[in-house]
């Protein structure tokens, strides 16, 4: 694909990707701001694919936009938030203060990666060149497998370990019915 | 590359704001998912430079944003039995 029309598939996707964001932090109801979220998350996995992490892409929709978002979406449901159309931003004086916090980290993230734009690529490892014969070689999958089952194996188990322990955490969490301490 | 940095950083700002000016705890959690899904895209981002171990990290930090999802979604339901709401706002027994 030539270049051109990958810039203009990236600004796309990112404007998707930032109004949606938006909407996730303004949004009136709880499942409008979760479908913006969804549609933030579906723009970032296009990204992923400009950037030839096509199996990243597949997990993102299929695990984040899909799975947990349908948890999200459940509890929502459940609870029965959908048609709670009350504005719940707080006053004025804390939002001043969060957008100067957010403001603080926003610029000290730009600072950082100007940092980088500097210094960083100069001690550049292997490169998209590298990254790209590597696909070419083993495969979309195998190229993020390999690594994953023989470099990093402890974190990948236990990773199993900390999906079981989540599993069982919210089960006991979710099951137990305490009378409320008013 | 910078562009895509760029985005990172804006989505990244856009979930902490929506941490720190929303009520609503669920909404809270979104924005909390925004913020791990900023720093996986830079992540990616950078795998494209230092090679592939970047998409691992980033497949270690879907898991554990998974876990996170799960258990702290258990809390808000165990809290929304005891006081009907879930507006951060009126969690007050741990406050002083």
């Amino acid at each position: 694909m030539d270049v051109q029309l990958l810039n203009i598939a990236f600004y796309a996707l990112a404007i998707v990707a930032m109004g949606s964001a938006l909407g996730v932090v303004f949004g009136r109801s709880p499942i409008a701001s979760l479908l913006s979220m969804v549609t933030s998350l579906a723009s970032v996995a296009g990204i992923y694919v400009l950037l030839e992490a096509h199996f990243l892409a597949a997990i993102q929709v299929m695990v984040y936009a899909g799975a947990i978002m349908v948890l999200f979406l459940f509890v929502i449901m459940l609870l029965n938030l959908g048609h709670d159309y009350r504005s719940d931003l707080r006053g004025w004086f804390h939002g001043l203060l969060a957008l100067v916090v957010s403001g603080g980290i926003g610029g000290v993230l730009v600072e950082r990666f100007l940092a980088v734009r500097e210094v960083g690529l100069q001690i550049a490892g292997p490169g998209a060149a590298e990254l790209d014969r590597a696909i070419a070689e083993k495969g979309v999958i195998g190229v993020i497998a390999d690594p994953l089952y023989t470099t990093w194996v402890v974190p990948f188990e236990i990773t199993g370990i900390l999906l079981l322990v989540a599993i069982i955490g919210a089960l006991v969490l979710a099951k137990r019915t305490v009378e409320a301490p008013r | 590359m910078n562009a895509i940095l760029a985005l990172s950083a804006v989505l990244f700002v856009l979930g902490t704001l929506g941490v720190l000016i929303r009520r609503n705890a669920i909404i809270i959690f979104l924005c909390i998912e925004l913020q791990l899904n900023a720093v996986n895209l830079a992540l990616v981002a950078f795998s494209r430079v230092w090679g592939i171990d970047g998409q691992v990290f980033v497949f270690f930090v879907m898991t554990v944003a998974a876990a996170e999802a799960a258990v702290g979604l258990a809390i808000i339901i165990s809290i929304f039995r005891h006081y009907e709401t879930v507006d951060v706002g009126s969690f007050n027994l741990l406050k002083w």
